[in-house]
């Protein structure tokens, strides 16, 4: 249980609500049609053309938000531009912030 | 002699010279080689909770290195510090703790996992733990370069250990280099400060820097807040921790993690206990920045990755972006920024979030590595794109992965959700903004997370495997029962570890006066 100044998280509480809505979940569930042959209902409908074997059309992990990827293209190629593999861009970054901090830290000094 | 006064040097000796001795066992038994290595860490990790007891019960320790009486701190023909001095406050054992737990675990799981070159290996592993630890307990600026030099070198080794692949060679080259380079910048450092005020010792400088900074104090804060800041993986200097992290075994992959949390220990150790109240305002804001950046970058690049530990390894880099979003929060608020949140102390709580989630981190990203580890053994493969149905073959690790995408996504009741809550509360009061972005983030990281776990477990049989070896398992179960446990009870974790690590962050006034009287 986590409780301070404006947080308030028990876990304990949170589990015993999971069970409760899980066993409510499962008790619907029991209402379901008892005659649902597994098997030949479940198959989908093709208008006849036999059904592909699963291993065939198993969507692979590259193919998972594809339309995301391909709608933030922009963004995703400065990405990529960004992250070149080179250690030189790797250091070049460190510097870059090393150096901002530098100018900064100085001129608001400078400024103040 | 009394042996509980030389923990802080047995827990460093230890290790150090098991290194030294396991090549030599390696030629006569490969299994008492193993032996001495694992009772060599497990002796370290008892003599480490010990330690740490002692600290919470006692207070802050000190202990000299070849000085005749170990806490005499300043010698009596001098003014100051001149010797090595260690120093254990409530963060010091915080991250002790986790650094000699996952490395135990660790261990356990290289046992299934390295086949060849133990002798190297174990010799390489007990170097890195001695660097992480020795980066932890010591009081001294110099000291922690030198720990933090043995700590690159040997995770550079550990990173191209598995040389089958040329990438892995290249990772380990681009980690030594880019160590290399922030080390520079320590020692840079640490020699402006030797010249400014003929001191090594972290408090004796922060004594020396008072409330007023020196251009010379300024030029060092800048050098060695950059290079912990790129040890820690924070955006955007996190490029080399996908290419160290995918490239490395599983173990390493995991105990990689709490090494760069040492960097982070580093770092808050120069911001709070060095700096303290001298700090500019510029850098808990850089930190806040730098946090949003790494969780945006982390999460969003995560969702490109088709190799399964480089996936897992920018979703690190977004953890990391928590933990230092919420402690640059923290220490806004510590120096005195935004109204509200400091007369609420809200800062208080951001900070018991970000250390608390340091803790969570480990957990959760270091149980994916070692599925992800076991996989690829298993396998031999290691693309999203050729993995799939692994769930029919491998079930408890399916479970186990399950597990630690729940905890790492922030769902209840996982730990990481428990750390998580705390910081998306805390940091509402410096922005909104900040709040949403980190909430935003962990529902991306679930929608990255479903990816993956229909990419390895889900789907049809598509080839046969076997379960990951019982040395493995018995690791990954380790974890997860952990990561579950605190979950549960992170009131456990909260008043025990972390609440004495803060409050050693904000009371720097006592780990300058334990040295300096």
């Amino acid at each position: 249980m986590i409780e301070s100044v404006e947080i308030y998280w028990n876990p304990l509480v949170w589990l015993i609500a999971f069970i409760v809505i899980a066993i409510v979940a499962y008790i619907i569930r029991a209402f379901g049609k008892k005659e649902h042959k597994k098997g030949e209902q479940a198959k989908p409908f093709l208008s006849g053309v036999e059904e592909p074997s699963k291993e065939a059309v198993h969507v692979r992990g590259g193919n998972v938000y594809w339309g995301f990827v391909e709608a933030l293209k922009g963004y995703y190629g400065a990405m990529k531009k960004m992250h070149s593999g080179r250690v030189n861009d790797y250091v070049a970054w460190f510097v870059v912030i090393a150096s901002i901090l530098f100018v900064v830290l100085f001129a608001l000094e400078a400024i103040l | 002699m009394n042996l509980m006064e030389h923990l802080p040097a047995l827990i460093i000796a230890i290790p150090l010279i098991t290194a030294f001795l396991t090549p030599l066992v390696d030629r006569a038994s490969k299994k008492a080689r193993n032996v001495l290595v694992f009772i060599s860490l497990l002796i370290t990790f008892i003599l480490v909770v010990l330690l740490v007891q002692r600290v919470f019960d006692k207070g802050i320790i000190t202990y000299v290195m070849g000085a005749s009486n170990p806490t005499e701190t300043i010698p009596k023909q001098a003014a100051v510090p001149i010797r090595i001095v260690l120093e254990i406050d409530g963060l010091s054992a915080f991250m002790l703790l986790i650094s000699i737990f996952i490395s135990f675990i660790g261990l356990i799981y290289s046992f299934a996992h390295i086949k060849e070159g133990g002798g190297r290996f174990y010799t390489l592993f007990l170097l890195m733990v001695v660097g992480m630890i020795g980066m932890e307990l010591t009081g001294d600026l110099f000291n922690l370069f030198v720990f933090l030099e043995i700590l690159s070198i040997s995770s550079a080794a550990l990173i191209a250990f598995e040389f089958k692949r040329a990438t892995t060679i290249e990772a380990g080259i681009k980690y030594i280099i880019i160590s290399s380079i922030s080390a520079l910048f320590v020692l840079f450092a640490v020699g402006l400060f030797y010249g400014e005020y003929d001191l090594l010792n972290m408090a004796a400088i922060a004594n020396e820097i008072g409330g007023a900074l020196s251009h010379i104090d300024k030029i060092a804060l800048i050098l060695l807040f950059s290079a912990f800041a790129m040890k820690a993986g924070t955006a955007p200097m996190h490029m080399w921790m996908p290419d160290a992290y995918g490239e490395a075994p599983g173990a390493i992959s995991m105990v990689l993690i709490a090494t760069t949390q040492a960097s982070l220990y580093a770092l808050l150790r120069v911001c709070f206990t060095i700096y303290n109240e001298a700090l500019h305002v510029v850098f808990p804001i850089a930190l806040i920045l730098l946090g949003l950046a790494s969780i945006f970058i982390g999460v969003t690049m995560a969702l490109l990755q088709d190799d399964i530990k480089r996936l897992i390894a920018y979703a690190a880099v977004a953890e990391v972006g928590y933990i230092v979003l919420a402690i640059g929060a923290g220490l806004y608020g510590f120096l005195g920024g935004g109204d509200k949140f400091a007369s609420l102390e809200m800062w208080k709580v951001a900070l018991k979030g970000g250390i608390f989630h340091i803790f969570n981190d480990v957990l959760d990203i270091g149980l994916l590595f070692l599925v992800a580890g076991g996989i690829i053994y298993v396998t031999k493969e290691r693309s999203l794109n050729k993995l799939g149905g692994l769930a029919h073959s491998m079930k408890y690790s399916s479970i186990l992965f399950l597990i630690g995408l729940a905890a790492v996504a922030g769902l209840p009741p996982m730990n990481g959700f428990a750390s998580k809550i705390i910081i998306y509360e805390s940091i509402y009061g410096v922005s909104p903004i900040l709040s949403i972005v980190a909430i935003l983030a962990s529902i991306v990281m679930l929608a990255i997370f479903v990816k993956i776990f229909h990419a390895i477990f889900t789907g049809p049989k598509l080839a046969e495997h076997g379960e990951v070896p019982k040395y493995m398992l018995a690791s990954m179960i380790v974890l997860a029962g952990l990561i579950i446990f605190f979950g549960l009870f992170p009131d456990i974790v909260l008043k025990n570890l972390v609440n004495p690590a803060v409050n050693a962050l904000m009371e720097y006034g006592k780990y300058i006066s334990a040295v300096m009287g």
